[in-house]
């Protein structure tokens, strides 16, 4: 039964209270039972309308007609009234605008924000959320230059310092002092791309394109005592012509720790964490016998293949990374050659008191494996569709 | 390098199948990279270090297994063949030269016939892929692939003078090889001659007048040692390399020359008949023994960690041929005594490495080292990752292009004096990069070819010069977009309809100001009182479409369009823009220093000013006398609406300037405002300015 305005015949105090409270009462029933925003225009139509609204018809039947005597307590009650009435109104408006619930103070109750969306659609419609985002370009870092950095960053949690050295390299730097002789059988691995006009020289001092980070080694032992832990991120080049998995330059990691302390176990240990860091704590790292001139023992990690796990196979299909062996080789590493620290013992690398390890790996190579890249031309392309695979 | 795991087996009773073998070999460092073929065909692709010549063959790779396995080593000797005559010299040698041949031993056949080789010799050698030739080159080969020493085989009648002499080569003097080449020598080779030429040269290869043909009946078989320097530099001045010059160069064994011509001779009786003449012959001028060595046990602690037993120690080199002796204190130090074919083992650490190697690397504890130092950074190391991470949030992609460019590109795009490279690896490639340029503009080229016409790249790396007769590694930071991608950043700023290419001064504006702001924004990053821009860019910019940023005076970089010669010449289908950095003038300054400024308690007011100029007053010169009025109170001084054409009339433009202006002492009034106003303009107007209603 809807609510209608009484005609009051008695105005006294009592009679105007109770005749409030009956309207409040349908107020607050009318306002929890809004739903939408058509009702919400019928809801106000009907109170606060200004032809035959309920505000209107309170302010006609009990202040209009009040005797003199009792105009002042009408008069009050009806502002009062009509204070909530529109209070009301507002507050229904605004919890369907903001989404929040509004308090009415006289309410003592919260108006629901039932209708929000409802409301929301009858005024602007719907957008297509499955439309794209339009996205302001971001750049990507590139794939090699990450997995440097990330590799580097391995390191220097573990203690190691960034060194750095040049490109363009003595004989001496890239061969001589990391034990290759003269003439030694070892330098023809190198393939390596010389500097023109350097016969006048003698042999250490003419210029090359660095075939490894491993100088470095060499040039920072020269201005640091131990002990020392560097790692050496740097482009290398090779006389190498281009193809899928071989290119003329290419980036390289090193590392180098001598203490009067370290271990072949230290080494295994040292790149055993790095590798768990950096391919997932999952992997496995073997070592196995190698040689280099400038590290002994010397060996090569091998860690197991993080793409099939380590079983060869993916699937039916064979494993392509690790060549269905299980094992991916990614690094050179040893002991540092005693020979080694005889060029630097002036600096403090006694070979009968320190110690300590070294390894390189390409940066380029872990990338491609890492990232299942199969030409390794595609990182010097500047292709943006490949590059942006790492947005 | 393909060796039979079948003929391994000739010398060691092997208790596992051949994958285990491959497993395991390569476990101890004589890898097998790859295994082909079935049951007695089977071949292992083997990968052996330059310092194990003597891995490089069967017999030592059976010594492996034997070690890896503790099995004994069956004991490789020829059959004493008879003798025509027991005794007496079968053929002088004289060695001029012993200190590059310290041993030379020969053995000479009569009476043999040269035919194709049995079965099983052609079968072993073709499984390696070698050709099989005559039963007499073959046992050459055979026993190279045996037991790793390099042996050449004459046809005797056909050495003149009845002896060989060992001597360098006169200057000029000609030798045809085997291979058939004409080679002209030099006094630093070293031959096997006869009474009157050159027969063959030193450990590399024989002789192509002296060789073994149908018609050789008598043979003489030559097993030598070489100097390893020596037959390296020749093998490269010849630019030959041969299994034998592999092996010779790396150190092969000095006591095995004799059992090599025993072998070889034994192969060929068998194969051909014959009868040997005369004992060996062998010329030993000087014995090349191995000095031992002192193995401590503490040094092997010290450098592998763990705690080897000291009889495992033992055990293993026992097993490898090692001669130990117990020194001093029993099981503190051994003498050990290094066998022939092992000359890579001359110190302690090769011993070291030995153990370790047949221990089993993986077998060794892992542990990490305690440290007492602290990480340092390099000095340019957060402006660098400051300035990379300002370029990727700009949304340029991370670059990383070749060090090698043209000598044409290095003069077009650069003035330092360039590296050239001795061996380049194409004329498209023979210099070290002085400039970034050219690879960028390749990289923009190659993506516009693709039809990627929004390309945004950067790339940070070092050119390369030569300064005052010293190389230098200068560092660069190259930024780099094609025209539609500036356009389509200016879009997605505050200027609409950007699509427009730059055929409109208008879009070409707005275009040089969007990467000018890429460029001002890494700029940002370091410290400095003024930047300023003129127009002096090299050739290779756009001469009205391009500036040069100084700071404080100092020139830091160049940016802007890229001249039209250029683009078409480098085939690019639409404008680039390029700017390139110089990161050493740049490190220098570090990075900008943040001091906070109180924010301002008092509203701005803003006033704009329409004028008309005479299209050579540029707004630098408008903004520099504003600013040299001195109004405290003007905080931002900007350029809102640039308009040509129209009712506008030709050599003039339309501007829109907008003053803010503030003060922290209080709010501003009208009187003041109006004051400030006029000064503005008179001073515009000065410049030859109109202003418009």
């Amino acid at each position: 039964m809807a609510y209608a305005v009484p005609k009051l015949t008695d105005y006294s105090a009592d009679v105007l209270d109770k005749s409030a409270a009956d309207l409040r009462a349908a107020l607050k029933q009318e306002v929890l039972s809004v739903q939408s925003p058509d009702q919400w225009k019928t809801f106000r139509d009907r109170w606060l309308a200004r032809k035959n609204g309920i505000v209107t018809q309170v302010n006609d039947l009990w202040l209009k007609s009040a005797p003199k005597g009792a105009k002042k307590l009408a008069g009050q009650t009806v502002n009062d009234l009509k204070k909530d009435v529109e209070e009301a109104a507002e507050g229904l408006r605004k919890s369907w605008e903001t989404g929040q619930t509004i308090q009415v103070a006289y309410l003592g109750a919260e108006v629901p924000a039932a209708a929000l969306e409802a409301y929301a659609r009858d005024k602007v419609g719907p957008v297509d959320i499955s439309l794209p985002g339009i996205q302001r370009p971001i750049g990507a870092e590139h794939p090699v230059m990450k997995t440097s950095r990330e590799m580097c960053a391995v390191f220097q949690r573990l203690g190691y310092s960034i060194a750095e050295g040049p490109v363009i390299e003595t004989d001496y730097y890239n061969f001589e002092a990391l034990n290759f002789p003269p003439n030694h059988p070892a330098r023809d691995t190198q393939d390596t791309v010389f500097i023109a006009g350097q016969q006048s020289k003698p042999q250490r001092e003419r210029l090359l394109l660095r075939t490894h980070t491993s100088p470095v080694q060499i040039r920072t032992m020269e201005k640091m005592r131990p002990p020392i832990r560097i790692v050496i991120p740097g482009t290398v080049h090779r006389n190498d012509p281009p193809d899928a998995s071989h290119s003329p330059m290419f980036h390289q990691i090193e590392g180098l720790a001598v203490d009067t302390n370290i271990t072949f176990g230290d080494l295994k240990g040292t790149l055993d964490h790095a590798m768990k860091e950096f391919f997932g704590s999952s992997v496995k790292t073997s070592f196995r016998p190698s040689f280099f001139p400038f590290t002994e023992p010397s060996a090569e990690l091998y860690i197991s293949c993080f793409i099939c796990g380590g079983s060869g196979k993916r699937g039916k299909d064979p494993c392509r990374p690790c060549k269905q062996t299980g094992w991916i080789e990614i690094l050179g590493c040893g002991m540092v050659d005693p020979n080694v620290f005889e060029f630097v013992k002036d600096h403090g690398y006694n070979p009968k008191k320190v110690s300590g390890f070294a390894f390189g790996m390409g940066a380029d190579r872990v990338a491609l494996l890492k990232y299942g890249v199969d030409d390794i031309q595609l990182f010097f392309s500047g292709d943006v569709r490949f590059l942006r695979q790492w947005a | 390098m393909k060796l039979s795991p079948q003929w391994i087996r000739d010398f060691v009773d092997l208790p596992v199948d051949d994958g285990q073998l491959a497993e395991d070999l390569t476990a101890v460092g004589i890898a097998v990279e790859g295994i082909s073929g079935s049951g007695a065909d089977m071949v292992f692709e083997m990968e052996i270090g330059t310092n194990r010549p003597d891995a490089m063959n069967h017999y030592g790779v059976a010594r492996e297994a034997a070690a890896i396995y503790d099995l004994p080593l069956k004991t490789l000797s020829a059959h004493q063949p008879s003798t025509e005559s027991a005794s007496g010299v079968a053929f002088p040698i004289s060695v001029e030269e012993p200190q590059l041949c310290p041993r030379f031993s020969a053995r000479a056949i009569r009476g043999t016939k040269i035919q194709p080789s049995p079965e099983k010799t052609a079968h072993r050698l073709q499984l390696l892929d070698q050709r099989p030739i005559s039963n007499a080159v073959d046992a050459t080969n055979y026993v190279l692939w045996e037991m790793g020493k390099p042996t050449h085989v004459f046809d005797l009648d056909l050495l003149e003078g009845g002896r060989l002499i060992i001597r360098h080569a006169k200057n000029g003097e000609k030798l045809k090889t085997l291979d058939g080449v004409d080679r002209t020598l030099s006094s630093e080779d070293l031959v096997v001659a006869d009474a009157k030429r050159p027969v063959g040269l030193a450990g590399v290869m024989g002789g192509f007048d002296t060789m073994i043909t149908d018609k050789t009946r008598n043979v003489l078989i030559e097993s030598a040692w070489w100097d390893p320097l020596t037959v390296r530099k020749t093998a490269r001045r010849h630019g030959i390399h041969t299994d034998a010059s592999h092996r010779f160069e790396r150190g092969a064994d000095f006591e095995s020359t004799i059992l090599s011509c025993d072998l070889v001779a034994e192969l060929i009786l068998a194969s051909g008949g014959g009868k040997l003449v005369g004992n060996v012959v062998d010329v030993a001028s000087e014995r090349l023994d191995q000095a031992p060595i002192i193995l401590r046990v503490a040094e092997v602690h010290r450098i592998l960690g763990g705690n080897l037993k000291t009889v495992e120690i033992f055990s293993i080199l026992k097993k490898l041929g090692f001669g130990l002796i117990p020194e001093g204190q029993a099981g503190i130090e051994f003498e050990v005594h290094i066998p022939s074919w092992r000359l890579d083992v001359e110190r302690e650490i090769d011993l070291i490495e030995e153990i370790a190697r047949l221990h089993g690397y993986d077998k060794f504890e892992n542990s990490l080292p305690s440290y007492a130092g602290a990480v340092v950074e390099l000095p340019d190391s957060r402006t660098d990752a400051t300035l990379r991470q300002r370029a990727l949030a700009l949304g340029y992609n991370e670059t990383v292009s070749l060090s090698f460019i043209s000598h044409e590109d290095a003069e077009r795009f650069s003035t330092a004096s360039v590296l050239e490279l001795e061996n380049p690896l194409s004329a498209e490639a023979s210099v070290m990069r002085t400039t970034m340029v050219p690879g960028m503009l390749d990289m923009l080229a190659w993506n516009l070819n693709r039809d990627i016409d929004h390309a945004r790249l950067f790339e940070m790396g070092r050119v390369y010069e030569m300064q005052r007769g010293e190389r230098t590694e200068p560092e660069r930071l190259c930024l780099a977009a094609t025209a539609s991608a500036v356009a389509a950043g200016v879009s997605l700023g505050s200027m609409p309809d950007a699509r427009r290419r730059n055929s409109d001064s208008q879009s070409a504006t707005e275009e040089f100001r969007a990467f000018k702001g890429d460029a001002e924004n890494l700029l940002g990053v370091f410290s400095y009182d003024q930047l300023s821009f003129d127009r002096e860019t090299p050739e290779y910019f756009h001469r009205g479409r391009s500036a040069r940023a100084l700071m404080d005076g100092v020139p830091v970089a160049y940016f802007g369009q890229i001249a039209e010669a250029v683009r078409i010449s480098r085939k690019l289908r639409q404008d680039v823009y390029l700017a390139e950095f110089d990161l050493a003038q740049l490190h220098a300054r570090g990075l900008r220093k943040v001091v906070y400024t109180p924010l301002a308690k008092y509203p701005a007011v803003e006033r704009d000013f329409s004028f008309i100029f005479p299209d050579q007053v540029e707004f630098g010169t408008m903004q520099e006398t504003v600013q040299s009025l001195r109004i405290s109170e003007l905080c931002e001084f900007q350029p809102v609406e640039i308009f040509r054409g129209g009712s506008v009339e030709p050599g003039k433009y339309s501007m829109l300037l907008r003053a803010r202006l503030q003060s922290d002492q209080g709010t501003l009034r009208d009187e003041q405002i109006s004051a400030w106003s006029r000064r503005i303009v008179d001073t515009l107007q000065k410049l030859g300015g109109v202003q418009r209603a």
